[in-house]
């Protein structure tokens, strides 16, 4: 198949249509607003819901209310409208209702700048919303990677009942490249319940952890609840149950690390340096490793395609293996560095930081990685 | 194995800069080279001068902005006086005949080339974007005339698809036209 | 049907104080619905935060207790993505005007078929007496030990004027009434707000020393009324009129493109 010439956020609505999404509603905010747009052209001509709202609270909780009925539904934003999803965010997380939230990142703090590149919203991404939640974050670095992983986006929703927040900078989405428009993984849908309705506990998981939701409508009729609950679903204020749940809401994801995270690394047998990113600075990360292993560097590259959870035990594995040295190009005062000391010692761990709109340049990183050989 | 390209091409808001860059990328995406296609945006791309950014190569891209620019297209001379320090020596500039190239590296090639008045005496004003890739074309030869038209078509408003294939040819003439005599 | 096999007995007893009006206004609610030919497994019950949003967990429907503020943009989800449900709301003063007051105004203003009851009982009860945009002007609050110096809004006019096509407002006092108008509001094709007065004896009768239940609602007897009468607040429907409703506006757009057929 011939590839097209097509933007990342063009990407993202052919892979979220491709996954099956039927369902978006969002508010317009730069960078993230061709989403939206292309959305409302494409969604009806295939029997799906476009909606604009008033807010981007609106937007994510009417989302979750499509996915409730059974829609398969997403929402996209920047990191101000994404500051506003949280509360519903962690709803999501709670009550278990998969959703996909595009957050194309630009420029913070506040209003910050908006047609600039940043990722200031790593840390945000895991922990914006209140309590301990469980959620997956995908980052594709180019536009190739924003079809596939918007359909993974949606698999991984549906096999884990959890929001996946698909986080990729202005740059990704605005750049055009060449895409195969081919679903390289299959369409995952999430299992629906087999008991008889009378029988039913929508959040009586077994050992698999994952709950089985009924569509609302679908004649099962149950009870759902941002309050702590119990099988049934109805509040409690058991301090067992409540851990129950609390534990088995992360341990779904938990205990499926190896099937969740995703990532490239490139080089790393006899690797003295390894240039570690995601999103935009991984293009640059990606041209100096290519430029250093030609000049007979010993230079290796890991490409996170999962933010979260983070791979920290890939990381602890290939310190351990290669006592290299990280350099860790991102475009935030450290958020990714900081989770990556966690696994390889903070003096073994350059930071590349910019917060100021720019990119980091390959060349830039080239003169940072003569000063590490 | 043919060389790199980074292309610039630049213009004031509304001439069809950004566009005629996205065609020329389809282009050379059809011609089985690596492309990438970014723009300037915002507060930057709303009046004075936008830019279109293509980089062309049959090596894997990774970083997605020019680097170092080896062609350029300058619509005006806002244009050129903002962007075009970023052209490389040995580059090649193609501008409108009555732009002032004259601060500009001694060793980049310069085409002045009768865009506008071509486009307004033959056609329409606002088909200067296409022309000129038709004379960029010409003179840099990266890609196929048939995929530079096939991305004309299929990128501009299906009413005016003629007018910029008459315009495109036409600018394939005065770059042909420009290339011989600069030999 | 008897309406009382919409509930789930099992639930009992329910969370609301002695004397608290939202069971009787949940009763109304069930009895207007049982007369309507609606499947149970058929209607969505959607609420957000709040005393009143308590009253979804005691309903025999699919039913979703969400977020403060947010009721109506989720079940505006629910309801698009499956159109045959029928999809009720029921919330607060302070969830729905408050917190949910932009949602509020532009269900109204989409005209989506949903059936919204607001609880009105003047005051934050769920945290103990906090004032809400429809606590009276001077009367007093824990946040308000002076007196309210804000003015309330008109639920009535607020709903009309943000486009609402069935608007009514009714009180706890008058059973029958409320009932009623609640029936007619499911029936409506098209965006409903069924405001009710409602007494929270707990929070806002003891720090306004307007006495017990009985004389909440004896104040209610004393200053409503469903004809209109000089100087009370008017109970009955202020606004019934037919418009498209959104979802049949969209899904008419959708068979459009689809008898269509145009590619891009």
């Amino acid at each position: 198949m011939s590839k097209k010439l097509i933007q990342g956020n063009e990407a993202c609505v052919e892979g979220a249509l491709a996954a099956g999404a039927r369902f978006f509603a969002g508010y317009p905010i730069t960078p993230s607003t061709e989403i939206a747009e292309l959305m409302a052209k494409k969604l009806p001509r295939v029997g799906g819901v476009f909606m604009q709202m008033e807010d981007e609270i609106a937007s994510i909780a009417t989302i979750i209310g499509a996915s409730i009925s059974g829609a398969k539904a997403m929402t996209a934003t920047s990191g101000p409208g994404f500051s506003l999803m949280q509360e519903n965010l962690g709803f999501a997380a709670m009550t278990e209702v998969p959703i996909v939230v595009v957050n194309v990142t630009r420029g913070g703090p506040s209003t910050g700048t908006p047609t600039k590149a940043s990722q200031g919203d790593f840390m945000q991404a895991r922990w914006g919303c209140h309590g301990d939640h469980p959620i997956i974050v995908l980052a594709p670095s180019s536009v190739q990677e924003v079809y596939d992983l918007a359909i993974t986006a949606f698999n991984m929703s549906e096999k884990y009942m959890v929001p996946v927040v698909l986080l990729y900078d202005e740059v990704v989405g605005h750049l055009r490249e060449g895409v195969e428009l081919v679903a390289s993984s299959e369409v995952l849908n999430r299992e629906f319940p087999t008991v008889a309705p009378a029988n039913y506990r929508p959040y009586a998981t077994g050992d698999g952890l994952i709950p089985k939701l009924a569509p609302f409508g679908s004649g099962y009729r149950y009870h759902m609840s941002g309050l702590s609950h119990d099988e049934t679903g109805f509040p409690t204020g058991n301090p067992a149950t409540i851990e129950n749940l609390v534990m088995r809401l992360n341990d779904k994801i938990e205990n499926n690390r190896k099937d969740i995270i995703k990532y490239k690394a490139i080089d790393m047998e006899d690797a003295e340096v390894i240039l570690l990113a995601y999103g935009s600075p991984l293009r640059s990360a990606q041209q100096v490793q290519k430029q250093a292993r030609a000049r007979g560097e010993k230079v290796g590259l890991i490409q996170l395609l999962t933010l979260w959870p983070f791979p920290h035990e890939l990381l602890t594995d290939v310190y351990a293996k290669t006592k290299a040295d990280f350099i860790v190009p991102e475009l935030s005062l450290g958020q990714l560095a900081d989770e990556v000391s966690k696994s390889v010692p903070r003096d073994k761990i350059t930071r590349v930081n910019r917060n100021d709109g720019a990119l980091i340049t390959p060349a830039q990183l080239e003169q940072v990685l003569k000063g590490v050989m | 194995m043919s060389k790199d390209w980074e292309l610039i091409i630049s213009g004031s808001g509304g001439q069809g800069a950004i566009l005629a860059g996205i065609i020329f990328a389809e282009a050379a995406l059809a011609d089985g080279y690596n492309v990438i296609q970014t723009q300037s945006y915002g507060p930057e791309a709303r009046g004075g001068a936008s830019r279109s950014e293509v980089l062309i190569s049959h090596e894997e891209l990774a970083y997605p902005k020019v680097q170092d620019c080896n062609l350029m297209v300058a619509l005006t001379q806002e244009s050129l006086d903002k962007y075009g320090s970023l052209l490389g020596a040995g580059g090649i500039l193609i501008i409108d005949e009555a732009i002032d190239s004259s601060t500009l590296k001694t060793s980049i090639k310069v085409y002045k080339a009768p865009i506008f008045a071509t486009a307004e005496k033959l056609l329409k004003p606002m088909v200067a974007n296409i022309l000129v890739l038709g004379i960029l074309n010409a003179i840099s030869g990266i890609v196929n005339l048939e995929h530079l038209e096939s991305a004309v078509q299929a990128r501009v408003p299906a009413a005016t698809i003629p007018l910029n294939l008459t315009a495109l040819a036409e600018g394939s003439k005065i770059g042909k036209d420009l290339a011989s005599k600069s030999i | 049907m008897n309406y009382k096999d919409l509930l789930r007995k099992d639930k009992m007893p329910h969370i609301w104080c002695p004397g608290c009006g939202h069971g009787m206004v949940l009763s109304a609610f069930l009895r207007a619905l049982a007369k309507k030919d609606f499947d149970p497994d058929n209607v969505a019950v959607i609420s957000g935060i709040g005393c009143s949003s308590r009253a979804s967990g005691y309903l025999d429907f699919n039913t979703l207790h969400t977020t403060h503020g947010r009721a109506i943009p989720f079940a505006t989800g629910i309801k698009m993505a499956k159109p045959g449900l029928k999809v009720i709301v029921l919330t607060g003063d302070g969830d729905s005007t408050a917190i949910g007051g932009n949602h509020l105004i532009h269900a109204a203003r989409r005209n989506i078929e949903l059936t919204v009851i607001v609880f009105n009982n003047n005051i934050y009860g769920m945290t103990s007496g906090q004032y809400s945009p429809l606590t009276p002007h001077m009367k007093l609050a824990t946040t308000a030990p002076y007196g309210n110096i804000d003015y309330p809004f008109d639920l009535v006019n607020l709903a009309k004027g943000a486009g609402a096509t069935f608007v009514a407002r009714s009180a706890t006092v008058q059973p029958r009434h409320l009932e009623k108008v609640i029936g007619q509001g499911l029936d409506h094709n098209g965006f409903s707000l069924i405001e009710v007065i409602t007494q929270c004896p707990t929070y806002f009768g003891r720090k306004n020393k307007m006495g017990s239940p009985v004389d909440m609602l004896q104040w209610q007897r004393e200053n409503t009324s469903t004809t209109g009468k000089e100087g009370t607040i008017p109970l009955g429907i202020f606004a019934q009129e037919e418009r498209p409703e959104y979802g049949e506006n969209y899904f008419e757009l959708i068979k459009t493109l689809g008898e269509g057929k145009s590619g891009e």
